[in-house]
């Protein structure tokens, strides 16, 4: 009977964990699309099995002794001993092993929190595809200075290279984040920070803001699309040819807090301002000051909440 | 300035907000007038110095900011289980939502434990009072003031409405102009003078008062807690102070701290906040461990095991809690190093919790659990909050913390350390101390009804937010994709089943306080500890005379020895505090210059603080010493309520 | 829980209301230690970030600087020895050398009023970056110490002349004490590393 309960918790969290482990393909962070998000994952599927280890172990023992020593008639005396207080080898062992497991969790963190802060690339003379994305409440600029374009609230990528994404705000605190590529970074107004990312399949994913930042926050969300060199080549020849350079006039205007559509320009604002320098911290302040006060009512739209995407 | 802007104007809800408030308020003041009790709540209550019923002020308060929180929390849900039906829009999602998460950390748990430390620790230590009663009593009038400063943002000026943190520039007065965010800094300004104040006195309580022969290492462990925890408190409040300060300077007086003109640095916000936020989620974790290891105790009939290593853990935590704030913002790019290091450190806080967890299983081996409510929520809390604890410690991998970070994973670990920790440990203590504080138990069936509902709720609520986080679901957000829809509509179910939980809750009061036996004698549960050894209702003055103390579970061996705290041969006449009703006055009149500096009535406000240094002058000159309770009025008191 | 009082020690310390009320004072001043190191640190990362202010090489001057700090190292001086006659016994020399200290304490302040409404004529204010919000800041929090702690200091006066040498009073006394040394020691600290740093550099 006594063994009977123990297994069937067991199993019970046995079954508990297969369930978990498998469902987890479908989840966009165990669903990884490029080597960053895969080591991410990597590293949460390792420590994963540490954590069930603790929460199976800690959950036996609990369920074993709520069970065995729950007060009922006819309990033998011999399992009552009000007077232990203490026992300092199990004591020592239980200090130990969590020690041990810290340090085993931590050796792959530290690695992986290094490798992250480069190219995987690196090395290589394959140099990373630079892109500057600038948040503005509450949409994305996308500056590619190469090849001299810019687009608002999507991104084109080639598969199989690193990029470099430099990151910062013309106003409040963003950050950059598409879980399928892996994990996000913070844009901040007159500074810049680097994110590496990189896709390995083609495909369209979802690329957000998800630090709060005020009431377009829900909707500053763009879309990511992954494609061969070729096509992305392709892609950077047709905005260069059919679109129209970005004036300052229009950019300022652009900035203001707001929701807007999909674009894209044959030239990009660094020209004139980068948001991530001491310089351009108050640019967009300057000009709309009295702009961030106001009301957007917005309400949810159904099915989609992305921005519209207009004349691809 | 307009009346329309002064009111919140334009929003059913807010209406029925304001009618509620309205009809709430004049049926208090009808009901007071009507039974004629104003004198009897002036005397008794608003100028009371008296710890216990303090503590009793504090727990009702925080009971009412629980509810006001949870009611925000089932419309967060409502709208995430249903977002087209546009219940909310996104700026009223936004103010919902940071009110949520400040009435609940601020209003809701900190003063929850503080009026359990009120009523307990005294009486724990075999102390009068505390230390220093008219402190105590500024400490809850400055947050009963400060709550209701942060709440009245609902209908006048505006809601805060940039997350509980508060980050700038978001925060600053360029990007949210207006009434609401100054209601945050004002507001917690406020009730945080009061918490220092509590810190400072529980700690000097402590320190000095304890029963005779009471050595530091025979303190019950909730008061250890206590301890720890205010030291806490002082090392990690006024760093509070300080940013809300500067925030205040910055909106009001237009510094540049926090800006994006004159070279502000809108990051350091997130490291002040931090510095005292991480400390603050150990000042709301500690006494919950605290309460559980005395329930635990108490109902599995032993004592507790490894005492000091229970002790010196909590002191590790605290130390600790201090060097681990930058994994809140592990995206800010500092570099690898400094994520490194804030990461091993972070992992290092689950060592010292997983003894504590241990010690805890430790405790029921051999042991003779008897299954009471309060007890079954501490049982609980054991399985739920190690779900919680090994979530931290892979949110404190900042490698795999950048995938985490502002999804619903983290909300799942921290509502999963804060109710199942904190949460649980109120209602446990609640329904511990229960007999202590109004003379009859709780209901125990009901009590169990509500148990279930809440705990089952709670799990169905929380644990599929992991799941919808790793799905890439953000938090803070009113709209959302269609795949999330699953998994956020049983989100919500399980919510709605933890309010069923806190309704069966409060309506168990109300039946206990009808149907319950009264308590004859004052130890209700055969308990371990001092408190128990007063008698019920307890005497004003708590002790009569108090049997020298050796070793720990005081109240066990005094059992043993047929010892009471009523020695008739030793008594000796009682110094007592007397009422008065300069605190209740004093820290009006700064919430009236809060208030104003609210709005920016700079003249007002100036007033309100000459107004605030004059009481405090009136209070230095008073040299009124208390009162003596002579030995013939003891012996009558502790004679009727021991019925000799 | 006693009333009972001592005979002998200090007079402050023989209640045991007045060691928990000196020991809850140390204790706030741990607090208060913790609030000024917050405000230290804010400039000092703030340090250099002066946008379009001067900078503080071109303001800070030594010998106003001095004076102040010479003038509040005296009055932690006669503050110390307005204790010392209170120990004695010696009303009259408390009062005294507590009125003088007072007297340093508002020179004092007279001094850093008139160098904040120096640097404003200057150009540097409040609100003209965030180097001069925090230097304003910091030391103004340590002005309205000071200011707050003369106010207190005349309370305390008139009490003394109303009710001579008690326990009570010379508790009072001897936190106040505490408060002004302590208001010395973090003088000290903005002396030498805001305007002795922010002159070199
Ligand atoms: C084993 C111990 C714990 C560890 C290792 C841990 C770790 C962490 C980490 C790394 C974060 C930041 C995650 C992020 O923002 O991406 C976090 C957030 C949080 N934790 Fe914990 N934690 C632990 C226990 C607790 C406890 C005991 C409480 C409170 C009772 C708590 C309350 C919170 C709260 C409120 C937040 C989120 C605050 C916010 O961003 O709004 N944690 N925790
Ligand atoms: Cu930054
Ligand atoms: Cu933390």
């Amino acid at each position: 009977m006594k063994h009977m309960t123990k297994n069937k918790w067991f199993s019970f969290f046995l079954i508990g964990a297969v369930m978990l482990l498998s469902g987890c393909n479908q989840l966009v962070v165990f669903d990884p699309k490029g080597p960053v998000a895969q080591s991410q994952k990597d590293l949460i599927m390792y420590s994963l099995i540490f954590m069930m280890i603790i929460v199976v172990v800690v959950f036996v023992l609990f369920a074993f002794m709520v069970y065995k020593f729950r007060d009922r008639p006819n309990r033998k005396s011999s399992d009552y001993d009000p007077d232990i207080h203490g026992n300092t080898m199990i004591e020592i062992i239980w200090t130990v092993i969590p020690l041990a497991i810290v340090i085993a969790l931590s050796i792959p963190t530290v690695q992986t929190i290094y490798d992250l802060e480069k190219p995987s690339a690196e090395g290589t003379d394959e140099e990373p595809l630079v892109i500057y994305a600038t948040s503005a409440d509450w949409k994305w600029f996308f500056s590619y200075p190469e090849q001299n374009i810019e687009t608002v609230n999507y991104l084109h990528i080639p598969t199989g290279r690193d990029i470099e994404f430099r990151l910062s705000s013309a106003d409040s605190m963003a950050a950059l984040w598409i879980p399928a590529l892996g994990g996000q970074k913070y844009n901040m107004a007159g500074m810049e920070t680097v994110l590496y990312l990189q896709a390995d399949e083609p495909g369209v994913y979802d690329g957000r803001n998800s630090n709060f930042n005020g009431e377009g926050f829900a909707k500053q969300t763009f879309k990511v699309h992954a494609e061969s060199k070729e096509q992305f080549e392709d892609w950077v020849q047709s905005i260069q040819i059919e679109k129209p350079a970005l004036t300052q006039e229009q950019y300022d205007t652009l900035l203001e807090p707001g929701l807007t559509n999909t674009m894209a320009f044959s030239s990009t604002h660094l020209q004139w301002v980068d948001h991530g320098t001491n310089e351009g911290r108050d640019y967009s302040i300057e000009r709309h000051e009295d702009a961030y006060g106001k009301l957007l009512h917005l309400e949810n739209i159904n099915k989609s909440n992305q921005p519209q995407e207009v004349g691809e | 300035m307009q009346l329309d802007e002064f009111f919140v104007t334009g929003e059913p809800l807010i209406y029925g907000g304001m009618v509620s408030i309205v009809l709430v308020t004049s049926a208090i003041i009808f009901l007071l007038t009507y039974l004629k009790r104003w004198g009897w709540l002036w005397r008794e209550w608003l100028t009371t110095v008296d710890h216990k019923k303090i503590g009793i002020m504090y727990i009702l308060s925080a009971l009412a900011m629980l509810f006001r929180g949870g009611v925000d929390a089932l419309m967060m849900r409502v709208q995430l289980a249903f977002p087209n039906m546009n219940f909310l829009n996104s700026q009223h999602y936004n103010e919902i939502f940071t009110t949520h998460g400040t009435v609940m950390i601020i209003f809701m748990a900190m003063p929850f434990l503080v009026g359990l430390m009120n009523i307990i620790v005294p009486l724990q230590i075999g102390a009068r009072d505390f230390a220093f009663p008219f402190v105590n009593a500024v400490s809850f009038w400055s947050f009963f003031f400060g709550a209701m400063l942060f709440n009245i943002s609902f209908v006048i000026g505006g809601s805060p409405d940039a997350g509980w943190t508060s980050y700038t520039p978001l925060a600053g007065a360029a990007l949210s102009p207006g009434p609401g965010q100054n209601f945050y800094l004002m507001g917690l300004q406020l009730a945080g003078i009061g918490t220092l104040a509590t810190g400072i006195n529980l700690m000097v309580t402590i320190l000095k008062m304890r029963a005779p022969g009471m050595k530091m290492f025979d303190m019950p462990i909730f008061t250890w807690s206590t301890l720890v925890t205010s030291f806490i408190i002082i090392f990690a409040f006024p760093i509070l102070t300080v940013a809300l300060a500067l925030l205040t300077i910055d909106r009001i007086f237009g510094s540049q701290f926090f800006t994006l003109t004159g070279e502000g640095m809108p990051m350091m916000w997130a490291n002040l906040f931090w510095m005292w936020g991480h400390p603050e989620v150990y000042i709301v974790i500690l006494p919950a461990f605290g309460i559980f290891s005395e329930i635990i105790a108490t109902f599995a009939r032993k004592q507790l095991f490894g005492y000091k290593a229970m002790v010196w853990s909590m002191i590790l935590i605290a130390g600790l809690s201090f060097l681990v704030w930058v994994h809140h913002f592990f995206t800010m790019g500092a570099g690898a190093l400094v994520n490194s290091v804030f990461s091993v450190s972070t992992m290092l806080i689950a060592v010292p919790t997983g003894v504590k967890i241990f010690n805890w299983l430790a405790t029921l081996y051999k042991s003779r659990i008897q299954m009471t409510t309060a007890m079954m929520w501490s049982l609980a809390f054991i399985p739920s909050f190690v779900i919680g604890g090994v979530t931290g410690v892979m949110l404190g991998m900042a490698a795999a913390d950048y995938q985490f970070h502002n999804s619903y994973f983290l909300i799942a670990h921290f509502h999963y350390v804060l109710i199942a920790g904190t949460v649980f440990a109120c209602f446990a203590g609640l329904v511990y101390w229960y007999p202590k504080m109004f003379g009859h138990k709780l209901n125990e069936r009901i009590g169990k009804h509500s148990f279930w509902w809440f705990l089952i709720g709670f799990h169905v609520c929380f644990f599929p937010q992991y799941f919808v986080g790793l799905d890439g679901m953000p938090r803070r957000v009113f709209a959302i994709l269609p795949e999330w829809m699953p998994l956020n509509v049983i989100s919500t179910v399980g919510a709605f089943g933890m309010g069923v939980g806190f309704v069966i809750f409060v309506y168990n009061i109300y039946y206990s306080y009808r149907y319950s036996k009264r308590e004859e004698k004052g130890d209700a549960w055969d308990g371990r500890t001092l408190e128990w050894a007063t008698p019920t209702p307890v005497p004003f003055y708590n002790f009569a005379t108090l049997p020298e103390i050796n070793g720990r579970d005081a109240f066990l061996s005094m059992k043993k020895n047929n010892e009471t705290t009523f020695d008739e041969e030793r008594l000796e006449p009682i110094h007592m505090p007397s009422n008065t009703g300069q605190p209740i006055i004093m820290m009006a009149i700064l919430a009236f210059a809060s208030f104003a500096l609210v709005f920016e009535w700079i003249g007002l406000a100036v007033i309100g603080l000459i107004g605030t240094l004059i009481m405090m002058g009136i209070r230095s000159f008073d040299y009124d010493d208390g009162y003596h309770v002579e030995v013939d009025e003891i012996k009558k008191i502790e004679r009727s309520a021991r019925g000799l | 829980m006693s009333t009972h009082e001592l005979k002998t020690g200090p007079l402050e310390y023989r209640t045991q209301e007045g060691q928990m009320s000196i020991l809850g004072f140390w204790i706030f001043l741990g607090a208060e230690v913790v609030l000024f190191s917050t405000l230290f640190a804010t400039y000092a990362v703030l340090f250099g970030r002066t946008a379009d202010a001067p900078v503080p090489a071109d303001l800070f001057e030594p010998g106003i600087t001095l004076v102040m700090t010479f003038l509040l190292l005296t009055s932690s001086f006669t503050c110390g020895l307005a204790i010392h006659q209170m120990r004695a016994g010696s009303l009259k020399g408390l009062i005294t050398w507590l009125v003088i200290t007072l007297g340093l304490g508002l020179g004092f302040l007279g001094f850093e009023i008139y160098e904040f409404i120096h640097y404003a004529h200057e150009g540097a204010t409040l609100q003209s970056s965030s180097f001069w919000s925090a230097f304003f800041v910091l030391a103004g929090t340590h002005g309205v110490h000071v200011t707050l702690g003369i106010g207190w200091a005349v309370l305390l006066i008139i009490q003394l002349v109303k009710r001579g040498l008690t326990p009570v009073t010379s508790r009072k006394v001897f936190v106040i004490s505490l408060y002004w040394h302590f208001l010395d020691v973090i003088w000290i600290f903005i002396f030498t590393s805001v305007y002795l740093i922010g002159m070199v550099v």
